[in-house]
């Protein structure tokens, strides 16, 4: 009996929500990693005190899946910290709007989208990194690895963590890498070599490293944040960057087309490609979209941008559908590879 | 229980009237065309086996089933189609239904909604004395006997003063001592209250003890309505005949208008003329007088069978030597038992004894 | 027929409602209106809508006929039937025998505090399924203290086995414990009387009895099995199961359709089991004579001996796991630095959903605790006592049952399709605690509502219409008698669904917003991104959350039948 007033009550309760703040509620997706939320946030709302976020987070690969599944009633206001190969599918279907900040003309070239205004802007790049776990290599005898095809040695079966290119950017981008640096035939072969060692498939791009930093699997392909974080914490782990070159993706901001809340979500993206959030993320990543704001990371050797790949964003991002499909055909859930452990 | 107070307590009872009902399960007709008059204050039993309805029809007077057809009256009003609150009843249930979680003063209560806090208490009050269990108020159904626990329930459909009182098989949770005893109780106080009373039951000793009217039902029908005399003495059909006390049934041919020919022996009947060519005649063992001092109408020679000691008196089975084969009961008083060994005896059947029956 | 009809017959008389009656039509037919629409909304239009999403052929939706077609022919759709099946038929064959022997030691031996093994048998019950298989991970992964007993890795096949075992255990134990706990003394000393041996006597009076709730436990672990992805996706590896992939579909790759026809998959063991336990319900008829005799075992100091060793060794077995997950949850640094720390706990500086998880955990639980109590009890009182709507009655009782042949998973689905249609009006109710409140009270609805049933079938079946005759109105008498007698059942009812409802993840996970996200997502979001010790410091709260509020219940209902033990005990020669 009292049900119809509770539920009600309730639904009065998500709408005043909106009705009685001040603020403007700006729902802003990501992909970041969790750690950063909520110093992103901070300094965000102390510059533009008038604006609150609410954080969607979740994997690039789930992020993107919901972006896209909510095309016709979009719920989200902007977006900060995507990879922007993801960006770039939002934006083949028009779900972008195109904005240049403030402070556009400091942001590297190759570091947003070719278009004028840009549909998307980059905040900092994130690389490949092989994560090395030495206690546990001692204890197993495993030598360290200095390439990508050294992963495919046989005395690492099992031994290997990387994250799922469907749900993970990480994930992707290695993929991606892999394909545009060995060529496509060579790549899939390298990748089927691989698979024989990998020991499982993770969702999220960081938790590789951290499974290796627990020991748990010694080595993980992850990327260069979770494996400086975790090596300052006291994790016994070698930061390895394969020889061949690292694959990276462009972490980037963008406004959804057809917004309510435009003003704050044009805030949001002046604020994201400004030097107060370059500082940011610095603290977080060796390579931002504006250059010379960066400063060295210790763990992370000097010459750390010029090992990245040349990367056609472009070209991933066209291909990446038929890349998952592929990619899932192979090494997600075919009987053979139960009989291959 | 308090005379003085009871006639004080409550309304006068209604007179209760059903008409025609009708009401089946399925293919299963449990009440078929059953009209009953009660008159005002009455006590009236409805008797039967089980499965013959008469519950149902409790239950349709109540509310509590919906008949098929029909109509029923309380009073001068028409209360056939009407939810059981709004008809103005008291229900004693076999279980009694009684509150456990509430008090016997809540309970006597429970009825009594809308009146004043003093005045309920002086009303539960009274219906205490009525029962005879003041001072019980603040006990708990569960700490009661069984026969406190019924008074208890009858206080509580007594105390809203209804205009009908309906009972269903009361005694049936009690012991056999008990009974008696409250059966006469039962009587008493309803008497003195006047109220028009319904009772269900499938024990005959109780009806014959408290109604002023029994209902004999069997499957729907209502077979016989009439007072305990005449049920007794004058069944209507071969099944109150049965139902109620014990009965021997005689086959016969009619020989003549105040004859019939039962085996080898003609007896004189005292019920007008003999119109059917056949049947069984019906006689109450008690009826029977065996070994009479002076010679009576219809004596005849008999084998005793077996004697079984009852107490106040004997049951005697027997067989009359010009009917072999049938086994018959006589009751007779223990000075009157034929001495043992004696086998042979001599059996009067009274004219006015004999019943005729198809 | 002798009638006197003497009296003159009376004229008709206009009807009159007096306010109680209005009172009740309101209560009754109202309340039972309200309940019947309630249940259609929850439970009757998501299941519709899961069928509807499944065969319409929306772009991008993975849905339609011909996707239905491709889908059950795929290898990879056998590749995940196959493991489902195989793994859900393990755990089937292993727990249910263990769940027997515990069971009947608890019913037919002297073992020494039953209580104790009663309690511990619980445990499961009170985390989400997660919590076994990161306990497995601490104990048999890579790293894990026991790393040395298993020749394999424990990512897969048995992980999933092992993890799923410990989950089900409480539930395959609550079926039988109930079937041994009807014996008959006079079976058993007739048996005894004619020279048969425990083990004859066993086979032929004890295996009879219970054949039935050990089918039905059987099919109860199998469909719990096959429709849990809590443990597959903490120590799964790469083993896949189709729970798992219908998570996947619909969360990872927003491909309803997909999603909606492996969800149909998921539910046919559900209806079979629950079709063929009807059925074998309604041919073996009742079990226990109402003459029957309590049944006391003979002592018998071996017989004694031995399953109080397996007792023990079951519960070592699980309070070893559980307190392997409340330990890694307080390790610093698992396993290179093993000091003691409550870090785990600090949720807010970490992903997953922090403490806000946890409150609304909290606020969900005690809505689902309270508003379905009362839902469900009133509900069961309705549909037990008034017996005068009989369409209305069916239709409630059809659609009572239907949440127990649909597991949490499938529901879950359910809602995700019906509430998001573009057109619905209920949408606006997405993402929000309504919602997962009302989800979750339909997808525990049956047990609590046959255990409402249970208790008010034991009430005097003449209780209403005593009242009715006092004029008394039936929601009066609702609430002055049924409800005082019957508050244990409704403090059992509040517990379960309490501690359904912090635990259960598989309806929530599609169901949450970031404002309503709920401890056991936060748990599973925390495994996802790697943060197992916060996992695991999550779950361990979930676990003393619930056994906190369960002991609290207890402990409330025992006084409360201490205090009205005046009136419980029953009439001296009644």
């Amino acid at each position: 009996m009292f049900k119809p007033l509770a539920l009600a009550a309730a639904v009065l309760a998500t709408f005043s929500l909106n009705a009685f703040a001040a603020k403007t509620e700006l729902t802003v997706y990501t992909a970041l990693e969790a750690e950063q939320l909520k110093s992103y946030k901070e300094a965000f709302e102390k510059a533009n005190p008038d604006v609150e976020i609410k954080w969607v987070r979740d994997s690039t690969g789930i992020i993107t899946a919901k972006l896209l599944a909510e095309k016709a009633r979009p719920q989200a206001d902007a977006v900060w910290g995507l990879a922007a190969s993801s960006l770039a599918i939002l934006d083949q279907q028009g779900m972008l709007q195109s904005y240049a900040p403030k402070d556009l003309g400091k942001i590297g070239a190759n570091y947003r989208d070719a278009a004028n205004p840009p549909a998307w802007v980059g905040m900092d790049v994130w690389a490949a990194t092989i994560c090395f776990n030495t206690v546990e290599a001692e204890k197993q005898g495993l030598t360290k690895p200095v390439s990508w095809q050294d992963l495919t040695k046989p005395e690492y079966k099992g031994k290997i963590v990387m994250p799922n290119p469907a749900s993970s950017g990480t994930g992707f981008l290695d993929v991606s890498a892999w394909l545009q640096t060995f060529g496509e035939k060579q790549g899939w072969a390298y990748m089927d070599g691989l698979h024989q060692n990998i020991g499982q498939y993770v969702h999220s791009g960081s938790k590789p490293c951290k499974l290796a930093a627990a020991g748990e699997f010694p080595i993980g392909i992850s990327f260069e944040y979770p494996a400086v974080q975790l090596k300052r914490q006291g994790a016994p782990l070698d930061i390895i960057l394969p020889k061949e070159g690292l694959g990276w993706e462009i972490e980037a901001t963008a406004v959804i087309k057809g917004t309510p809340h435009e003003e704050a979500a044009k805030k949001l993206a002046d604020f994201s490609a400004s030097a107060e959030a370059m500082d940011l993320y610095k603290e977080n990543f060796a390579v931002l979209a504006q250059p010379g704001i960066a400063k060295p990371q210790t763990e992370l050797p000097a010459d750390y941008e010029r090992r990245l790949i040349k990367n056609d964003f472009a070209w991933a991002s066209k291909n990446r559908d038929e890349i998952l499909t592929e990619w899932r055909k192979r090494y997600d859930g075919k009987s053979e590879k139960v009989a291959a452990k | 229980m308090n005379p003085a107070i009871a006639t004080a307590l409550t309304n006068p009872g209604a007179p209760m009237k059903v008409r025609g009902v009708q009401k089946r399960f399925g293919a299963f007709t449990a009440l078929d065309n059953v009209s009953l008059d009660v008159a005002a204050g009455e006590l009236v039993c409805l008797l039967g086996p089980s499965g013959c309805g008469k519950t149902t029809l409790l239950r349709c007077i109540a509310g509590l089933e919906k008949q098929d057809s029909g109509e029923l009256y309380l009073g001068d009003r028409d209360v056939s189609h009407l939810a059981p609150q709004a008809r103005d009843y008291g229900i004693l249930f076999q279980s009694y239904a009684l509150f456990p979680n509430l008090t016997v003063e809540a309970n006597i209560a429970y009825g009594l909604a809308g009146s004043g806090r003093d005045e309920v208490r002086q009303r539960v009050g009274q219906m205490l004395e009525l029962v005879g269990l003041t001072g019980s108020e603040k006990k708990y159904p569960g700490q009661l006997s069984g026969g406190q626990q019924q008074r208890v329930a009858l206080a509580r459909a007594l105390a809203p003063a209804p205009s009908l009182l309906l009972l269903d098989e009361p005694m049936s949770a009690l012991d056999a001592r008990v009974r008696e005893h409250l059966c006469t109780e039962l009587r008493q106080l309803q008497r003195n209250l006047g109220i028009t009373t319904l009772m269900v039951t499938h024990n005959q000793d109780e009806a014959m003890l408290m109604a002023d009217r029994i209902a004999v039902m069997n499957n729907g029908r209502v077979e016989q309505y009439a007072t305990p005399q005449e049920i007794y003495n004058r069944p209507a059909t071969p099944f109150v005949a049965e139902f109620v006390g014990q009965g021997n049934w005689l086959p016969f041919q009619r020989s003549s208008d105040t004859h019939a020919q039962v085996g080898g022996m003609n007896l004189r009947l005292s019920d007008g003329s003999i119109q059917r060519a056949s049947g069984r005649l019906f006689c109450r063992p008690e009826a029977i007088n065996v070994n009479p001092p002076v010679h009576e109408e219809n004596l005849f020679p008999a084998k005793v069978r077996e004697i079984t000691f009852l107490g106040n008196r004997c049951r005697m089975s027997f067989e009359l030597d010009q009917l072999p084969g049938h086994a018959l009961l006589a009751e007779l008083a223990p000075e009157a038992m034929p001495r043992l060994g004696a086998q042979q005896i001599m059996v009067a059947l009274p004219p006015r004894s004999l019943q005729v029956f198809a | 027929m002798n009638s006197n009809l003497a009296l003159p017959l009376p004229h008709k008389q206009v009807r009159q409602s007096s306010k109680a009656e209005i009172g009740d039509r309101i209560f009754v037919v109202g309340g039972k209106v309200l309940l019947l629409l309630l249940l259609g909304v929850a439970v009757l239009l998501p299941l519709l809508a899961i069928f509807w999403r499944g065969f319409s052929s929306e772009a991008g939706q993975g849905g339609g006929w011909v996707a239905a077609k491709e889908l059950v022919t795929s290898e990879n759709f056998h590749w995940l039937l196959g493991n489902s099946l195989k793994v859900s038929i393990s755990v089937a064959a292993i727990v249910v025998p263990l769940a027997y022997l515990f069971a009947y030691a608890l019913q037919r031996t002297l073992i020494p505090a039953k209580g104790i093994w009663r309690g511990i048998s619980l445990l499961p019950l009170m985390a989400p399924s997660m919590l076994p298989g990161i306990a497995l991970v601490y104990l048999f992964g890579n790293q894990g203290m026991l790393r040395g007993l298993l020749s394999d890795n424990i990512y897969g096949f048995w992980g999933i086995v092992l993890g799923e075992v410990i989950y089900t255990f409480p539930h395959a134990l609550m079926i039988l414990l109930s079937a041994l706990s009807l014996a008959d003394a006079r079976l058993f000393d007739a048996a005894s009387s004619m020279g048969a041996s425990p083990a004859k006597a066993f086979r032929s009076i004890t295996w009879p009895a219970t054949r039935q709730a050990v089918f039905a436990a059987f099919c109860l672990v199998f469909t719990l099995t096959i429709t849990d992805f809590g443990v597959p996706v903490v120590v799964g590896g790469d083993y896949q199961v189709l729970a798992l992939e219908a998570y996947k579909a619909v969360v990872g790759q927003q491909q309803f359709g997909r999603g909606a026809l492996i969800g149909m998959v998921l539910l046919l063991p559900a209806l079979f089991s629950f079709g063929v336990d009807a059925w074998l319900r309604r041919r073996h008829g009742d079990s226990m004579s109402g003459r029957a005799q309590v049944f006391k075992p003979a002592p018998s100091k071996l017989r004694d001996g031995c399953y109080l060793a397996i007792v023990l060794l079951i519960s070592a077995a699980l309070i070893l796991v559980f307190g392997m997950a409340v330990f890694s949850s307080l390790v610093k640094f698992w396993p290179y630095n093993l000091s003691l720390s409550l870090n785990h706990y600090q949720f807010n500086e970490t992903a997953g959903g922090g403490w806000l998880a946890y409150s609304n955990s909290l606020k969900m639980a005690l809505g689902t605790a309270l508003i379905g109590s009362v839902l469900i009890f009133t509900g069961a009182y309705l549909m037990e006592k008034t017996r005068s709507q009989r369409g209305l009655n069916l239709a409630l009782r059809m659609l009572s049952f239907v949440p127990m042949a649909v597991p949490g998973l499938v529901l879950g689905l359910g809602y995700v399709f019906f509430f998001n249609l573009t057109g619905n009006p209920l949408h606006v109710l997405y993402g929000t605690m309504t919602l997962l409140i009302v989800c979750t009270i339909a997808h525990y609805l049956t047990t609590a509502q046959m255990t409402a049933t249970t208790a008010l079938r034991q009430l005097d079946a003449e209780f209403e219409a005593a009242a009715l005759s006092l004029k008394a109105p039936l929601y009066r008498h609702y609430l002055r008698v049924t409800v005082p007698i019957c508050f244990p059942a409704l403090l059992d009812i509040v517990r379960y669904l309490f501690v359904s409802a912090m635990t259960t993840v598989s309806a929530a996970i599609f169901l949450y917003s970031p404002d309503t996200i709920l401890a056991a997502v936060a748990v599973l979001n925390m495994d996802d991104a790697g943060n197992v010790g916060g996992a695991a410091a999550m779950s361990s709260l979930i676990l003393f959350t619930s056994a906190g509020v369960s002991l609290l219940l207890a402990w409330a209902s025992r006084g409360l039948l201490r205090r009205s033990q005046a009136w419980r005990q029953t009439a001296p020669g009644h």
